[in-house]
């Protein structure tokens, strides 16, 4: 028994978070609230414009993916030396740039590559292959 | 002029040269650095999801005079979909308390929980796919269709390829108890798998909720 109390020492020197039964309960309590709310407010159609119900939906997305970092995957500053949140932050800096760029460059290709498409609505666009 | 610096002697060989390498590594215990790579891992397939996302931004609206997200879409199923993935997640959380208390049993109990949450997931949504082929949405249908089967495909890949791995690791730990290196694969496996959860939070709020309202 020696040698696993052992290992086990060593693993909790790792720096690696563990989490309890209240921890894990307290994620799942907010991710069942952070669920269902944006899933009410999208099949109610709470919000008269959709813009806002987006809005409000992908706020309760951000909260719920930082939620789950917290509560189960045991995110935080300390872990592997402080190296898992550096690859962390470099990967959504990168995903913000591979979404926010691909999202920004392809609008504007549509509204300078197609002149004649000026006069069409959103409705006739979505025709298109 | 000053003095050249001095070396710590144990930076120098026999002849009194610097050494640019250590005489001997220090010891690093087997699996001391598995977690920080499998964290690497899941960050650079954060980066593929990325790159699908993306596609799907660009390409959504691209219907081709086909069916739109809110005439093929149900989300009272989606709803049951992500009900079945939150509740996989919190019951291999369970599996890993039971993992620290050294329980067998339990641990045991709980995967295999997690992987029927995991199977009934994977019903579901062959479901869908089954039914929108049925209806003619194909991913060869249009762009929209094509970037939807492309990322909701790869996360339904990558939850099928997380229960054979916990199919694998349930038959290890039978075999072989919790012994060090099992716990090691336990732990990747939870990232992973909660990763996936992650990854379904972006898909069902970007994907069918935000769907629903084009």
């Amino acid at each position: 028994m020696s040698a696993h109390e052992q290992s086990n020492h060593g693993h909790h020197d790792d720096g690696h978070a563990h989490g309890t039964f209240g921890s894990y309960m307290i994620g799942f309590g907010l991710s069942v609230i952070l669920t269902a709310i944006p899933f009410w407010l999208v099949m109610t159609g709470y919000f008269a414009n959709p813009q806002t119900t987006a809005m409000v939906i992908m706020a309760f997305a951000v909260v719920q993916i930082v939620v789950h970092m917290i509560y189960f995957l045991h995110m935080n500053t300390r872990s592997e030396g402080g190296w898992t949140m550096m690859a962390l932050i470099f990967t959504l800096v990168l995903v913000v740039i591979t979404l926010a760029g691909s999202m920004w460059v392809m609008y504007h290709l549509n509204h300078n590559m197609m002149p004649q498409m000026q006069g069409m609505s959103a409705h006739d666009m979505s025709q298109m292959p | 002029m000053a003095s050249a610096p001095t070396i710590d002697p144990a930076f120098l060989d026999k002849d009194g040269k610097p050494l640019f390498h250590l005489e001997h590594e220090p010891h690093h215990p087997e699996g001391s650095s598995t977690m920080l790579g499998f964290w690497m891992y899941l960050m650079s397939d954060c980066l593929i999801f990325a790159c699908l996302f993306a596609t799907y931004a660009v390409l959504g609206g691209n219907y081709a005079a086909g069916p739109g997200p809110k005439d093929l879409f149900d989300l009272s199923l989606v709803a049951l979909n992500t009900a079945m993935l939150l509740f996989s997640s919190i019951t291999y959380g369970f599996a890993m308390l039971a993992v620290e208390k050294n329980r067998i049993g339990a641990t045991q109990g709980w995967l295999a929980i997690t992987g029927l949450f995991g199977l009934a997931f994977l019903g579901i949504e062959l479901y869908e796919f089954a039914h929108l082929i049925h209806e003619g949405a194909t991913p060869m249908r249009s762009g929209f269709l094509s970037a939807f089967f492309a990322l909701v495909g790869t996360h339904g890949l990558h939850v099928t390829f997380g229960i054979i791995w916990l199919a694998t690791l349930m038959v290890q730990v039978a075999k072989k108890g919790l012994i060090p290196a099992n716990q090691r694969r336990l732990m990747c496996l939870s990232m992973f798998w909660h990763f996936l959860d992650v990854i379904w939070i972006g898909v069902f709020t970007f994907v069918y909720l935000m769907g629903m309202l084009r």
